[in-house]
């Protein structure tokens, strides 16, 4: 174990500066700054996403705008694990590409991430662990007998447990934290636990802020004060809470769900809550059974959700086609995961766009929106509530493995507003006809009166209009329009999206789903050097908005930048349908199937091929580019970032 | 074994449904006025004219149940018939109700999920022996498992009819079907043994033949408040004529009645069945067949329907009974 006080660094970088002569400089001035990424790399069960998480909340009470990202290993327990905060005082679109401060608890950290350390990054290592290479100048090197600290300042009896908290507390320092509202957190989330708990953190933390750190740093931080416009609070969740709390302020009451990664915690989620609220969320004996029980729900006049991950879509999509051919609206969430098959569980892809828009047999419409960050998960299951509802149809909710675990800061949303009443409507009707060939379906639940004595059936057999069965291939055509023709009706109902950046000219990116932040940073940058370039991010994919198509001509190039495989024909998912749609020759398409978020300079470098408008830093572990699929231009995941998939 | 109560205790369902829109007549907003009814009919719960095979069991299955029915007088629009698929399943078209014709197999958690959202509502769900006991086999199981509460009638033909002529997962060993040419080798399901050990708490065996014995089977199931299964040999006349022979007194077989024991403390009754006794069930359902007939199993597990609505209510009472708003409002609070 190193001793406290003659701790190992070598400030490189500021070996120059006449103040590293200054033996203690705890008072040093904090700079001013707006931007910080803080990469924490350990092992799963070191609680570095608890770390991770308190960073990120208090960021949230602060004010600041905030964006996580984590890996976590499919392992069921152990395994190296990240936990990366983004902090700003500005508009924080992605996690950042590179950290500008990585924590390293072990050997195996240090070396798989120091190739994501900017330059003049500093390297805050556990010098317990660790043992970095020093002769390599482009870093500042700070080494803190992490381990050792922790068992000392604890008393020895709870082992190394709590160095995350003791690197919290070294955070704080350096970056001026506000220490009270970081211990009012965790006296929140330790609060309910046994007392020694919320104790021992509070001693981890205060031993990590006491450290003189001051002394190894040439520098410490201080956020600029931000005054945000509108007043509203900031709340702090991750990707799969905000869709769970959306559906429950859209007024989904009940619903049906299989465990699957990374859709498991939505479920948690309205298992635990909706009780509160007068419903039920069953847990269902397989993916069949949630669909259908969901299904059984929203006939009932309550309408309900189910949701899974890809695999589990798959063994839904019988009975999604029975809602489409007999009008019963339902929503499906489908956090994806890399696939096919079990594919790289714990991993991100967006490769389940076809599945959701056309996966069943048959002709059977139905809707597909996707949500584009953390706030926008609650905010499209009130978008998707509202088309199930006025529609009367399955209404698909893509979100995927990036939006579900990271973790985001977002303005309240004013509930007293959005709040929806959803009780079925059992009003007795004159007379009803389920199925009116000139009216957009409107589903009547069972308890309503039907005074005519003539009630409906909702029938997956092609029906006439009051649901009987029919063989006639008129009423086929004609009743496979009408399903059709709700949709198109929807076009007209949904705005045309928004340009971000340029409104025309050279470049506009288009793209869908969680990728809306790198995409948005790219464009911010490519305009910073004088690109003319705009961004497209679609919410809604199918059907897709009207206008479109007057978009198109303002660019000369269009590129669709996916998550997923180009294909055999060399186009990315949505690429694939929007070229089929507007025949626009000028679409091309930048897709990547390793498993990991898009970097803003990958975007960039994959845009304006030969051009990059990011610092070129020569580093191990820089993401692959799939442009080709020859051996020798596939690496092993291993070689793009440490998984720990199992 | 409908439950008046709303899940979340909000307003009378019933007093809604008697309420007649105003909004239809001309927009103005809707007023509730009690509008009478008349007693139920046959005729009004009937619909298209059944396109089984003439001689087909189902008939008396449908007969049997439309009686019961206008006997019990329920509530027209709060019966609710659902079916999976199969020739048995396409029983809601011909009953005219809120019902829906649904997937192959997937009618039990279809029928759990309006059970569970809407307790007011009288579910009944019909099926053949392929639907359940085959592709719809876990759900049997589960929805026994869990108990809720629903009237599911099983058509148990001993092959797929609808299909035309395949060997079903009750046919017996050595049944030649098109697709078991030279005879059925597999060992098919017992139903009774099935249910039982799945925790059905309603369990009980009728015949097409037996109008009368159907329908105390229907309305007891009815009366029962949990998962009550009632299996029913139903003919296919088209592709498995006469299998049910030995079963029909009518054609010279016997239909053997289970003898439920009275209490009486007589030495008679010691020999009869007690309905709670699982073992004693699965005996019965080990018999050669035809079997017996009548209740083989009833237990007054408490259904899903009931646990959710308690925790439900537990889960109220602690936040004071608060409203939407503010119980979402509470959670955001923390996340700040």
């Amino acid at each position: 174990m190193g001793e406290p006080n003659n701790p190992d660094i070598t400030a490189v970088q500021q070996s120059a500066a006449a103040n590293v002569q200054v033996p203690d400089r705890a008072d040093l001035r904090p700079e001013n700054i707006n931007d910080a990424v803080i990469r924490l790399a350990g092992n799963s069960q070191d609680g570095i996403q608890t770390a991770g998480a308190f960073l990120a909340r208090l960021a949230g009470r602060s004010a600041q705008d905030v964006m996580t990202y984590m890996t976590i290993p499919a392992t069921i327990s152990g395994g190296p694990s990240i936990f990366q905060v983004r902090i700003g005082s500005g508009e924080v679109l992605s996690a950042g590409d590179e950290a500008d401060f990585l924590v390293a608890f072990y050997q195996h950290s240090y070396h798989d991430h120091i190739g994501f350390l900017r330059e003049g990054g500093v390297l805050l290592y556990d010098s317990d662990n660790v043992e970095p290479d020093l002769d390599d100048k482009r870093f500042v090197y700070v080494g803190i007998p992490i381990t050792g600290l922790t068992v000392e300042a604890l008393g020895g009896t709870a082992k190394d447990k709590g160095k995350n908290i003791f690197v919290l507390g070294l955070i704080a320092k350096i970056f001026h934290l506000d220490q009270e509202k970081l211990v009012a957190l965790m006296k929140e989330k330790f609060g309910g636990k046994d007392e020694s708990i919320v104790n021992t953190a509070i001693m981890a933390f205060t031993a990590g802020y006491a450290y003189p750190v001051g002394n190894l740093l040439t520098k410490l931080y201080q956020f600029e004060k931000i005054d945000k416009p509108g007043g509203r609070a900031q709340i702090t969740m991750d990707g799969n809470q905000a869709l769970a709390y959306g559906l429950l302020a859209a007024g989904v009451r009940f619903g049906a769900g299989y465990p699957i990664t990374p859709w498991s915690s939505v479920m948690e989620v309205l298992r635990r809550e909706l009780p509160k609220y007068g419903g039920i969320f069953v847990q269902a004996e397989d993916e069949l059974a949630s669909v259908s029980i969901a299904i059984g729900m929203s006939y009932s006049g309550w309408l309900a959700v189910t949701g899974s991950a890809g695999p589990g879509i798959s063994l839904k999509t019988e009975a999604i086609g029975w809602a489409s051919m007999a009008e019963i609206p339902l929503i499906i969430c489908n956090v994806q995961r890399g696939g096919p098959s079990t594919g790289l569980p714990t991993n991100v892809e967006q490769s389940d766009l076809h599945q959701a828009i056309f996966g069943s047999h048959g002709d059977s419409p139905r809707v597909v929106l996707a949500a584009a960050t953390v706030e926008d998960c609650f905010y499209i299951a009130i978008e998707a509530a509202r088309i199930a509802r006025k529609y009367s149809t399955p209404v698909f909710i893509l979100s995927d493995t990036s939006l579900a675990t990271r973790i985001e800061a977002f303005d309240e949303p004013d509930l007293a507003k959005i709040m929806v009443d959803p009780k079925p409507d059992l009003t007795a009707r004159q007379t009803h006809k389920p199925y009116p060939l000139d009216q957009i379906t409107q589903h009547v639940p069972p308890g309503a009166r039907i005074l005519d004595g003539k009630y409906p059936l909702m029938s997956g057999l092609e029906h006439d209009e009051m649901g009987h069965p029919t063989g006639s291939p008129k009423m086929h055509m004609a009743m496979t329009a009408k399903r059709r023709n709700k949709l198109r009706k929807l076009a007209d109902d949904i705005p045309t999206p928004e340009i971000y950046g340029d409104e025309q000219g050279d470049t506009l990116l288009v793209g869908w789903g969680s990728t809306y932040g790198p995409i948005h940073d790219a464009v911010k940058r490519a305009r910073e050097h004088g690109e003319k370039i705009g961004a497209l991010h679609l919410r809604h994919i199918h059907p897709l908005p009207n206008g479109l198509e007057k978009i198109w001509p303002k660019f000369k190039r269009i590129v669709v930048v996916e998550m997923n495989d180009a294909g055999v024909y060399g186009y990315g998912q949505l690429a694939t349908i929007l070229r089929a749609r507007y025949c626009e020759s000028k679409i091309e398409s930048v897709t990547k199937t390793d498993g990991l978020t898009f970097r803003v300079k990958e975007i960039l470098e994959n845009v304006f091929k030969g051009k990059t408008y990011a610092r070129n830093i020569p580093r191990d572990g820089a993401a692959v580019e799939h442009h080709g699929t020859a051996p020798e231009n596939v690496k092993h995941l291993k070689e793009v970032v440490p998984q720990g998939v199992g | 074994m409908s439950d008046e109560t709303k899940p979340n205790g909000s307003g009378d369902t019933s007093s809604v449904a008697a309420a007649v829109s105003a909004a239809d007549a001309g927009g103005t907003p809707a007023t509730t006025i009690e509008i009478p009814r008349e007693k139920l009919t046959k005729k009004a719960i009937t619909a298209d004219h059944p396109t089984w095979c003439p001689g087909c069991g189902d008939f008396a299955v449908l007969a049997s149940f439309y009686k019961v029915l206008e006997k019990r007088n329920l509530d027209h629009e709060k019966i609710v018939t659902l079916a999976g698929i199969g020739c048995s399943s396409r029983f809601p078209y011909f009953v005219n109700g809120h019902g829906a014709h649904f997937i192959h197999g997937r009618a039990v958690p279809l029928a759990s999920g309006i059970s569970l959202a809407r307790p007011d509502l009288n579910v009944f769900l019909f099926g053949g022996d392929g639907d359940g006991f085959s592709i719809g086999g876990n759900h049997l199981n589960h929805g026994a498992r869990k108990n809720v509460n629903l009237v599911y009638f099983i058509m148990d033909n001993f092959v797929y009819g609808l299909t035309k002529k395949q060997t079903s997962p009750t046919s017996p060993i050595g049944f030649k079907s098109k697709t078991d040419p030279t005879g059925a080798i597999d060992q098919p399901v017992n139903p009774m043994k099935q249910l039982v050990s799945a925790g059905a708490t309603f369990i009980a065996r009728t015949h097409a033949t037996q109008v009368k014995h159907m329908m105390e089977m229907i309305e007891r199931a009815f009366d029962h408040q949990g998962f009550s299964v009632i299996e029913c040999l139903s003919e296919c006349v088209e592709f498995y004529p006469d299998v049910f022979d030995p079963a029909d007194p009518r054609k010279g077989g016997s239909f053997e009645l289970i003898q439920e024991k009275k209490w009486d403390n007589t030495p008679e009754d010691e020999l009869r069945h007690d309905v709670t006794d699982e073992l004693a069930a699965y005996k019965l359902a080990q018999l050669p067949f035809p079997g017996v007939f009548g209740v083989f199993y009833q237990s007054d597990r408490p259904t899903k329907n009931a646990l959710e609505k308690k925790w439900i209510e537990t889960t109220r009472a602690k936040t004071g009974n608060a409203s939407d708003l503010e119980l979402l409002q509470k959670t955001f609070d923390r996340m700040k």
